[in-house]
């Protein structure tokens, strides 16, 4: 079973510029991934929420599970997010959760982003058979639902905890970073300097590890990316639909009370509005970190500054890609302006 | 034709180890689950519903993994799913029989008209790029961001309520029968618009984004600066030549993203309490009934392969490289 060939051209628009080897990146270039002002935003905000984790048990307000007299109460200054209907401060709950959110999240990015170079990578470069039965493998993941399968495996687990679920996302979100990475490890084998150190005699492991890892370091770090924004996601459904045990906060928990309280019914919106805007910051801030390193690695994906120039002598020009405007003034007056020899420059 | 065939084999290979797979999940869980399911219920299971949980979980017998492994297919091959014991004693079958054509439908023609208008936008936003178009993009990626059932729940609670024109839950008006007049109809589809844009608003902007990366790298090709030189038409270029190509991935991806959406629409039917399998899933979930969510996860998987199909034989017209090779 092999892959169609259409899978192979998937993944070409994201490799564009990383079709040269390039040398290991110089620090200037580096730098300049991280000035780009998506990924620096990104990064930024990713940044903010691991510090969240780390300190929002302890910067927390009130405890989260204890009850007070204020019951439902909309946001104020003592309860920033409003209360519950037991009068636990959200905002309480919010911060506390986070930990949870993102301690899964990563776990499952690493464990899914160790599987996926495992696989891809092998699969790539051993070729053959082994090539055939890994991506049949990862093909199979690919196409089966991932999330009633983690639904399933998850509410048979009884009271899964936090590691648990982790691992079950993990272990089923592997399959599309094997198949990106299996495609790039396809066209690097075959480049003069990996013939070169497997002339000379390199250990198969030492090419793989050496010459041809880093080379995947970009793409590697978009699927770890991409996949811990899918174990956020997942995570958080599944905390929503009651299957992770809800004693433990996370922001899917906090939404699974609005919903199963009749927050929506009794007009509670700041219940389930502030857990759904933390969600999609995160998850923005994570494809925004996505975007710089594919902008990074195919440069064209950038978005244009302005495109409309005007000319000297008065025209508009529309910059496009793979065309180079002129913009001198000309000396004498075009024999025929309009649209269509815009257009055709 | 050996494209199209190659597939079927691939699909025919996923299928089993699905089919495996769920052979095997109930047979993982330590201990006597059933033990604890009877207590559950509290004598509310009859002993036929307990004999058919002790065949799920493969310990009604003695038998070999094997030969309850062949058993399930034999079961299989009967279109047997076990007793649901939530709606006991309707089979499980019947019971997904129920929901199914209300998922159907939902996802289908959401999922087509998300992708018809995310790729015409993506076209717009490649080809126009440094136009007021980008300016969508990091909007498109918020949404993108945001999990499905919170924007339905922010839609029921802006939208929905008491005397507003769309209905915060179910399929259909509650004193209705369902049946094919116009009145039911009606009230059907006054039902799915919320559940319907919510699910059309999250999923199209992955579309729209990748078509309009698609664009970028395709408008750079030596054909497009040939397709201009030629002196054709901007509109002609940009369709003919550029959205042409730029599609072919796009279709490719459609059918790895299927999952994905359908994953993402279950939910929306669990926030709006709409009557069709994602709402049902959630429902065995919650009351433990191991047959239902085996045979949910079976006739979803199947659903998606099937789609899957039917996105392969549509690559197969966009792409004629594809037909040559065979």
């Amino acid at each position: 079973m092999s892959i169609p060939t259409s899978s192979v051209e998937q993944v070409i628009p994201e490799q564009g510029a990383m079709a040269q080897p390039s040398v290991q990146p110089s620090r200037r270039r580096r730098l300049r991934f991280v000035s780009g002002g998506k990924a620096a935003t990104g990064l930024a905000v990713a940044a903010g929420y691991v510090l969240l984790a780390v300190i929002g048990p302890w910067i927390a307000p009130y405890d989260p599970d204890a009850r007070s007299s204020d019951l439902l109460q909309p946001p104020s200054a003592a309860h920033w997010f409003g209360t519950t209907h037991l009068g636990q401060d959200v905002f309480s709950q919010i911060l506390v959760g986070t930990r949870g959110v993102m301690l899964v999240g990563l776990t499952a990015g690493v464990v899914a982003t160790v599987l996926s170079v495992l696989v891809g990578v092998t699969a790539g470069y051993l070729g053959g058979l082994a090539d055939d039965g890994l991506s049949a493998l990862s093909n199979v993941f690919l196409v089966i639902p991932a999330l009633p399968l983690i639904i399933i495996v998850t509410s048979t687990v009884s009271g899964a905890g936090d590691l648990v679920v982790a691992l079950v996302i993990g272990l089923t979100s592997w399959a599309w970073g094997a198949r990106v990475l299996r495609a790039q490890t396809l066209s690097l084998r075959r480049r003069d300097y990996v013939e070169a150190a497997r002339a000379t005699g390199e250990h198969t492991w030492r090419i793989i590890g050496f010459e041809i890892l880093p080379n995947l370091t970009a793409i590697i770090a978009s699927g770890f990316v991409g996949t811990v924004i899918f174990a956020v996601m997942s995570e958080i459904t599944l905390a929503f639909i009651g299957i992770s045990s809800v004693s433990s906060w996370n922001w899917g928990t906090i939404l699974f009370w609005a919903q199963s309280q009749q927050a929506l019914a009794q007009g509670a919106w700041w219940w389930f509005v502030p857990a759904g805007l933390a969600i999609a910051l995160l998850g923005t801030a994570l494809a925004l970190i996505n975007f710089g390193i594919d902008e990074f690695v195919s440069p064209r994906l950038r978005s244009a500054g302005r495109s409309r120039v005007r000319t000297a002598d008065g025209r508009t020009v529309r910059m496009r890609v793979g065309f180079t405007p002129v913009l001198a003034p000309r000396p004498a007056p075009p024999v025929a302006s309009g649209q269509r020899e815009e257009a055709g420059r | 034709m050996t494209f199209l065939l190659r597939r079927l084999a691939f699909y025919l290979f996923t299928a089993w180890a699905a089919l495996t797979i769920n052979f095997f999940i109930p047979r993982m869980i330590p201990g006597d689950p059933v033990k604890s399911l009877v207590s559950r219920f509290q004598g509310q299971l009859s002993t036929d519903a307990i004999h058919s949980l002790y065949v799920l979980f493969g310990l009604d017998s003695d038998d070999s993994l094997w030969d309850q492994y062949v058993d399930y297919w034999r079961q299989l091959a009967h279109g047997d799913l076990g007793l649901s014991f939530t709606a006991f004693p309707s089979p499980v079958s019947e019971v997904i029989g129920d929901a199914l054509p209300w998922t159907l439908i939902l996802v289908g023609v959401t999922t087509a008209v998300s992708f018809v208008l995310g790729t015409g936008l993506g076209v717009l936003a490649g080809w126009r790029r440094g136009s007021w178009v980008d300016g969508l993009l990091p909007v498109t990626t918020f949404l993108s961001s945001v999990p499905y059932f919170w924007l339905g729940l922010v839609a029921i609670a802006v939208l929905a309520g008491p005397g507003s024109f769309f209905p915060s839950s179910g399929g259909y008006e509650p004193g209705l029968v369902p049946a094919l007049d116009s009145i039911f109809l009606g009230s059907a589809v006054q039902h799915s618009l919320l559940p319907a844009a919510t699910i059309l608003i999250s999923s199209m902007s992955g579309w729209i984004l990748s078509m309009r990366n698609m664009m970028v790298t395709v408008a750079a090709e030596d054909y497009i600066t040939v397709a201009h030189a030629k002196g054709l038409p901007e509109r002609r270029v940009a369709m003919s030549y550029a959205a042409r190509n730029a599609l072919l991935p796009n279709v490719a991806g459609f059918a790895l993203s299927l999952g994905l959406i359908v994953g993402g629409t279950l939910l929306v039917e669990i926030v709006f309490s709409y009557p069709g399998l994602g709402f049902l899933l959630f429902r065995a979930v919650s009351a433990k009934d191991y047959p239902l969510m085996q045979g949910i996860f079976l006739v979803i998987t199947l659903s998606v392969l099937v789609a899957n199909l039917l996105a392969d034989v549509v690559y197969l017209f966009l792409d004629p490289r594809t037909r040559k090779e065979g």
